[in-house]
């Protein structure tokens, strides 16, 4: 009604003047559009000015689609007020002194309408409006023990799945409460509360309307009726659960940190370092402690450990074996122990999810209703992988042959995944796709497996090296037995007797078993609006200052943090060393430093055993560049090629080096010695509009601070060679 | 003399080490030692330890970080002849923190380096700037970063 009258309001003005030739018009109109008669008289006073009948129809239009929508609206609210009036019920109900007694009351009236033993089919088959229903009574009869409106929320979950989900998780779950197996369900529920979060909103607003529901919409009252027979044998057990693991959320943090990342961690660890007896609480939707990224995609992959996959354990270049997890769980302190004990500490609460931010209460709300208050507050809550949207249709036998590479659980997945299909497929030709299209390749001859990678691009690493090196890196990945396909653009993805056939935009058709899409990543921004915190909608990600601040006591920091830098302006990054750069900057902040991100985060990547690079600033392939090379000698590859040192270590005459780099210059491949020399090691500068903003250290290591040093002074340099000089490319 | 390609907007330059030799023309800023902006490695300008410093790891932060605060600063400070004799107490209270945690401060040999907790990077007492090359990759490896290097 008010939208109506809204664009009534607006259209005023044109009500005043009139013209027998608008009426004309506005029957023509109405036969065209179909409008209703009274809609067409009220149309006739607002006739607009006469400068158009075009504009008249299109008032017409406006003003006919209003009404229209008003009429769905109106339908609407009629037939979901029983469902408000329901919830405003729960409401009240829920509060901690009444629980008890509606629960009982409303006991009495579900179990009147039990019946029959579990029928799993009828669970599945019921229509998307019964979930609703059903999940209400679920967890309304496992409210019955437990008081706690609350708990009710974290329970259902494991239902809510099994009704939105394909038919295969619905037939496990039920199953697994029937078991009345008491960790199962429980287990799931976290794992589901990370999926489900905008129906878990809804599950908990209709707690208790369930027995009006029941006798007021007759055929649903069978399915809710078994499913409240189902659930039976689980409630006994399962509260008790819940309860166990929603009282072990503390009510206040000092410092709470949202996400359990990277950036989180590093945060934590400043936190503790600067502010002496600090208790700091980490939430994380994963159930895993910190871990470190990196090694997921490179690593974890060379290590000759066959228990690599489950401890996480791998072999770091100087001999020593270390975990991907930051700190074993004896560095935390329980959820539970974080007020109490003596010295502070951190604290994780896993398997949880913030769904909502109180910005002027300073308190957050989570996934299964717990809320935590806070002093000062981080979100570090990194991104989720982003997927073709062609991949995203294709359905469900598509989706179910699709890693979106990001996690723990899909390193393992993959890892597995590896071993038993013939044909991968990776889409995507940045650091993560050819990460991990070389650590395929690597294993393609033992398993008998062929790799595919393709991207849009002319090369690996196309959007960040210019296109010389583009060109070199891609034939290096070749080298690693990695089949690769440029100038992809994927039309369409389909299952064909058993096996996904990927159709390119030129008409190309590829055949493989698994798809990896590694195809950039969407920052998580979900709590920008109950926060009311400013999204970029340049870069993505949260909207922070150069201090990283959202808001007093709001801080964001890692993949998630679009921020301004001092010296190279606004940017989000997506790097590790970011992460952790931007993480103990927030802590330090959090704790009263007030400083501006200025130490210069650096990033890196191997793609094999010959090429290694590190680079910090603004790598960006789209601007001009000036690279200085040396001859490549065998020392700069870690496999040491005892023939060629001879000839590598002391360049010979002008005349044979021109003819070398000449070589290069020809289409005509090089020997693979040479090849070896002509971008063997090097520095490449980017340069914004004379300045250098970025630097590639091509095979050269332990440079940083010297490439960090220039990117700060943000000179102009006349002779970019005098300044490749600072870095002594020919030394080791 | 160095060999200029030029592709495009992107500009290679080859170079052999005696187009090198000759000490570089480029200017760089001086470094301001007081820029409150920058990371300091353990000492910071004032003389006070940079309890942030990743040189020290996990050590300042973990269960132990209190006693590990206390007993290194008391070393820190200490003016008497044998410095730090004065600290034996806060040592073995430090001492017998860590030794509650296995995992986090493993007991090996070295008593005055204690290993750091989980992560790999012992803490140094110098002031020396080999810790500003791993500020950064604090919490990974420095390795990590360099898989090539040899």
């Amino acid at each position: 009604m008010f939208k109506c009258k809204a664009v009534w309001n607006k259209l005023a003005p044109l009500v005043r003047a009139s013209s027998t030739l608008c009426l004309q018009n506005a029957r023509k109109s109405v036969l065209r559009h179909g409008r209703r008669l009274e809609m067409v008289q009220k149309a006739q006073m607002s006739s607009g000015p006469a400068g158009g009948g075009g504009e008249n129809t299109l008032y017409y239009v406006l003003v006919g689609a209003t009404c229209l929508g008003t009429g769905v609206y109106a339908y609407r609210t009629v037939s979901g007020d029983k469902e408000r009036y329901n919830e405003r019920m729960i409401d009240l109900v829920n509060r901690p002194k009444q629980g008890p007694r509606a629960a009982e009351a409303v006991t009495e009236v579900v179990a009147g309408s039990k019946e029959e033993p579990v029928e799993e089919p009828t669970l599945t088959e019921a229509p998307v409006e019964e979930p609703l229903v059903t999940e209400a009574v679920v967890e309304f009869t496992e409210s019955e023990p437990v008081t706690e409106p609350l708990v009710e929320a974290s329970i259902p979950e494991p239902t809510v799945e099994t009704l939105v989900t394909e038919s295969v998780v619905e037939a496990s779950v039920p199953e697994s409460i029937i078991e009345v197996s008491v960790t199962e369900p429980v287990a799931e529920a976290p794992a589901v509360t990370q999926s489900e979060e905008p129906l878990a909103s809804v599950v908990e607003s209709e707690t208790e309307p369930t027995p009006v529901i029941i006798t007021a919409h007759v055929p649903e009252a069978s399915p809710v009726s078994e499913s409240a027979a189902v659930s039976e044998p689980a409630p006994a057990a399962e509260p008790v659960e819940s309860t166990a693991a929603h009282s072990d959320v503390p009510e206040h943090a000092p410092y709470l940190l949202i996400g359990g990342g990277t950036a989180s961690f590093a945060a934590a660890r400043s936190i503790r370092a600067r502010d002496p007896g600090a208790r700091v609480l980490i939430v994380t939707e994963e159930s895993e402690l910190p871990y470190m990224r990196p090694p997921l995609s490179k690593e974890l992959w060379f290590s000759d450990d066959p228990k690599a996959t489950e401890t996480l354990s791998f072999k770091q270049w100087n001999g020593k074996e270390r975990s991907i997890y930051f700190q074993p769980p004896s560095f935390y302190v329980s959820p539970t122990d974080l007020a109490k004990v003596e010295n502070g500490g951190v604290a994780v609460l896993t398997g949880r999810k913030v769904v909502h931010m109180d910005v002027r209460e300073n308190k957050v709300k989570l996934s299964d209703g717990a809320e935590i208050s806070y002093e000062k507050c981080l979100i570090a809550t990194g991104g989720v992988p982003r997927n073709l949207q062609v991949i995203d249709r294709a359905g469900e036998e598509v989706m179910k042959r699709t890693t979106l590479f990001r996690k723990i659980e899909d390193f393992r997945s993959l890892e597995k995944i590896s071993r038993e299909v013939k044909s991968i497929t990776i889409i995507g030709g940045g650091f993560l796709g050819s990460e991990l299209a070389c650590a395929l390749g690597r294993r393609s001859t033992d398993l008998g497996l062929e790799v595919i990678q393709m991207f849009p691009e002319k090369g690996n690493m196309g959007k960040v090296l210019p296109e010389y090196l583009s060109n070199w890196t891609t034939e290096k990945v070749r080298k690693e037995g990695v089949n690769i396909i440029m100038d992809a653009v994927v039309k369409n993805v389909s299952y064909k007797n058993d096996k996904l056939e990927i159709k390119l935009k030129d008409g190309r058709l590829i055949e493989t078993d698994h798809v990896v899409a590694a195809v950039g990543l969407e920052p998580s921004v979900e709590l920008a609006k109950s926060a009311g915190l400013e999204v970029d909608s340049d870069f993505g990600g949260y909207r922070v200052n150069a201090e990283l601040q959202a808001r007093s006591n709001i801080w964001v920091a890692g993949d998630a943090a679009c921020f301004y830098d001092i010296k190279l302006g606004r940017r989000r990054v997506e790097h590790h060393d970011h992460a952790v750069v931007s993480g103990r900057l927030a802590g330090e902040n959090m704790t009263g430093a007030s400083k501006p991100y200025w130490h210069q985060s650096m990033f890196w990547s191997d793609l094999g055993p010959d090429v290694g690079y590190e680079a910090i600033g603004i790598v960006d392939s789209s601007l001009p560049t000036v690279g200085v090379f040396a001859k490549a000698t065998a020392k700069d590859t870690p496999k040491a090629a005892t023939e060629q040192s001879g000839t590598g270590i002391r360049s010979e005459s002008e005349t044979e080096a021109v003819a070398v780099t000449l070589k290069a210059e020809t289409t005509a491949p090089p020997p693979p010695v040479q090849q070896k020399e002509d971008y063997g090691k090097g520095v490449v500068f980017y340069l914004r509009d004379n300045v250098v903003v970025g630097i590639v250290l091509w095979n050269v290591f332990n440079r940083m601070p010297i490439a960090r040093k220039i990117i700060k002074d943000g000179e102009q340099h006349a002779d970019l060679n005098e300044v490749a000089k600072l870095f002594n490319i020919h030394e080791d | 003399l160095p060999l200029c390609l030029s592709l495009g907007k992107d500009r290679i330059i080859f170079v052999t080490k005696e187009d090198h030799e000759a000490p570089s023309n480029a200017e760089l800023i001086e470094d301001d030692p007081n820029d409150p902006y920058e990371d300091h490695g353990l000492i910071l300008p004032n003389g006070d330890i940079n309890w942030n410093c990743p040189c020290l790891g996990g050590m300042a932060s973990g269960p132990c970080g209190q006693q590990f605060k206390d007993a290194f600063s008391c070393f820190h400070y200490s003016k008497e002849e044998v410095k730090g004799s004065d600290c034996v107490e806060n040592f073995r209270s430090m001492q017998e923190c860590m030794q509650k945690y296995p995992e986090l401060y493993p007991q090996e040999d070295d008593n005055d380096s204690a290993p750091s907790g989980g992560a790999d990077n012992a803490p140094t007492a110098s002031t020396s700037t080999d810790s500003l090359p791993t500020s950064s990759p604090d919490s990974t490896p420095a390795a990590t970063e360099n898989p090539a290097a040899s």
